[in-house]
């Protein structure tokens, strides 16, 4: 049977690896090359990369480091982040990039996703879905790197991405980000049941137990995290980490992964 | 020479950054040429069924590719939607595959208590080696390798079924007729275990 994946989620600004704690105070953490090069000796499921800045500061992906990083990247690659249009889109997949995550361009222009689907095909197209609780705890879809409100409920917003291609949607909790306090499993219970494609869980994860939860409790079928593989408590030093896949089989083995 | 066939719809970069770290001689071909002075060719594939044999058609590369492969026998490794081409269609769409393999692609279909299943199969997972040959030379213990699809091919001849991979069923995972071989997974992107079936294809005697 399919293995849970675990995927390290990592953050680009400015050619640089950064962790952010609810998408705001970006802390570097090093070379990006180093780290795949890292996460590839320590066989990783997957990795995410994502460039925080290039959606609000109109660039364009950071084509020539994605390219250095595919080069490393013996395991399946996604990358989010200032792609506008399919050329974008073409020119990731060239590189040697899996999987291109859409996020601002998916809530403004949906058809963008149903294109991308169409020329690509649904499982080459991840839509990166970022949830943030209002004043009064309604969550709400946010883009453009959590600057933007869309007043999008997030149910809704996934059924709709579904709907338009996505092949897998990749749930992230703005308020948990880099907290290290655990998925927010309601919300991911939620979309989970009203999607029939994989849901990637993203925001929260503290301990591997963490991880276990978003696929056991949350119903994910992948859990992503941030700090917990760039960080070492209690003082988060910067510390690149992934648990040996032994480890990872035992710690899903009573949970059926969908 | 591997000759990475390049028409416009493979992960065409990840296939040559692996070739390139094991260190065997490989291009991406885009053009007739190329593809005739290759020793051995790899056709990758990832999006749809029709709109990939379209892309194929309409490269200009198809003749030399048949004739290579049909003709001269020329080792081929088809991977995911490449190895789907392999066969005479797919569910998926409405065109004719290769015809050379006697297979047919069909979605994933679950019911009773795999009705839960996502679709598509996407992840790490075991495959099962059928028949012996030389692309599982060596392998380490325990391999595993990456999938992505939602369907996969049926073969009716267990001849040609190279391995089998568990998704709610066993399903045809590989796919094997003398020089042309066929892997659903993702081997480019299966760390050191897809590392070691590409060592063993560019070592396989022309």
């Amino acid at each position: 049977m399919i293995q849970t994946r675990v995927i390290p989620c990592l953050l680009l600004r400015n050619l640089g690896l950064v962790k952010t704690v609810r998408f705001r105070k970006p802390t570097y953490v090093g070379d990006p090359i180093n780290a795949v090069k890292i996460f590839n000796d320590k066989e990783v499921d997957e990795l995410v990369f994502l460039d925080i800045t290039a959606t609000p500061e109109r660039k364009k992906p950071p084509f020539e480091l994605l390219s250095k990083i595919a080069s490393q990247c013996f395991m399946p690659l996604s990358y989010g982040g200032g792609v506008r249009d399919l050329d974008d889109m073409t020119t990731l997949f060239s590189l040697g990039v899996e999987k291109v995550v859409l996020n601002s361009i998916a809530a403004e222009d949906p058809g963008f996703v149903r294109r991308a689907a169409d020329r690509f095909g649904s499982s080459s197209v991840i839509v990166s879905i970022d949830v943030k609780k209002r004043f009064f705890g309604k969550p709400e879809v946010v883009t453009q790197g959590g600057r933007r409100k869309t007043g999008l409920d997030p149910v809704r917003f996934s059924v709709q991405m579904e709907e338009a291609g996505a092949g897998e949607l990749f749930l992230n909790s703005v308020d948990r980000d880099g907290t290290m306090e655990g998925y927010d499993l309601p919300l991911i219970r939620q979309v989970v049941g009203a999607v029939g494609v994989p849901v990637v869980a993203c925001g929260g994860a503290g301990s591997a137990d963490d991880l276990r939860r978003a696929v056991a409790d949350g119903g994910a079928s992948a859990a992503a995290a941030g700090s917990l593989f760039v960080f070492q408590m209690p003082h988060r030093a910067v510390l690149i980490n992934y648990p040996p896949a032994q480890v990872l089989r035992d710690l899903f083995r009573s949970t059926e992964s969908r | 020479m591997i000759a990475i066939i390049d028409y416009g719809m493979g992960n065409v970069g990840s296939i040559a950054n692996m070739l390139r770290k094991i260190g065997a001689e490989a291009c991406i071909a885009r053009d007739p040429e190329t593809i005739a002075n290759a020793d051995k060719l790899v056709l990758p594939g990832v999006g749809a069924f029709d709109s990939g044999m379209e892309k194929l058609d309409s490269s200009g590369l198809l003749p030399v590719l048949r004739e290579r492969v049909q003709g001269a026998k020329v080792p081929i490794l088809g991977l995911c939607l490449g190895m789907q081409f392999f066969g005479t269609g797919s569910e998926e769409g409405s065109r004719p595959g290769l015809g050379w393999i006697d297979a047919r692609s069909v979605r994933f279909a679950f019911d009773g208590p795999q009705a839960g299943l996502k679709i598509p199969h996407m992840g790490w997972n075991h495959v099962s080696v059928e028949q012996p040959g030389p692309l599982f030379a060596n392998m380490p213990v325990d391999s595993r390798f990456y999938f992505v699809h939602s369907y996969h091919v049926v073969c009716s001849d267990p001849g040609l079924v190279l391995t089998t991979t568990t998704y709610g069923y066993p399903f045809v995972s590989g796919v094997v007729k003398g020089h042309i071989t066929g892997f659903q997974f993702h081997p480019e992107k299966s760390h050191r275990f897809g590392m070691q079936v590409f060592r063993n294809f560019a070592a396989m005697s022309v």
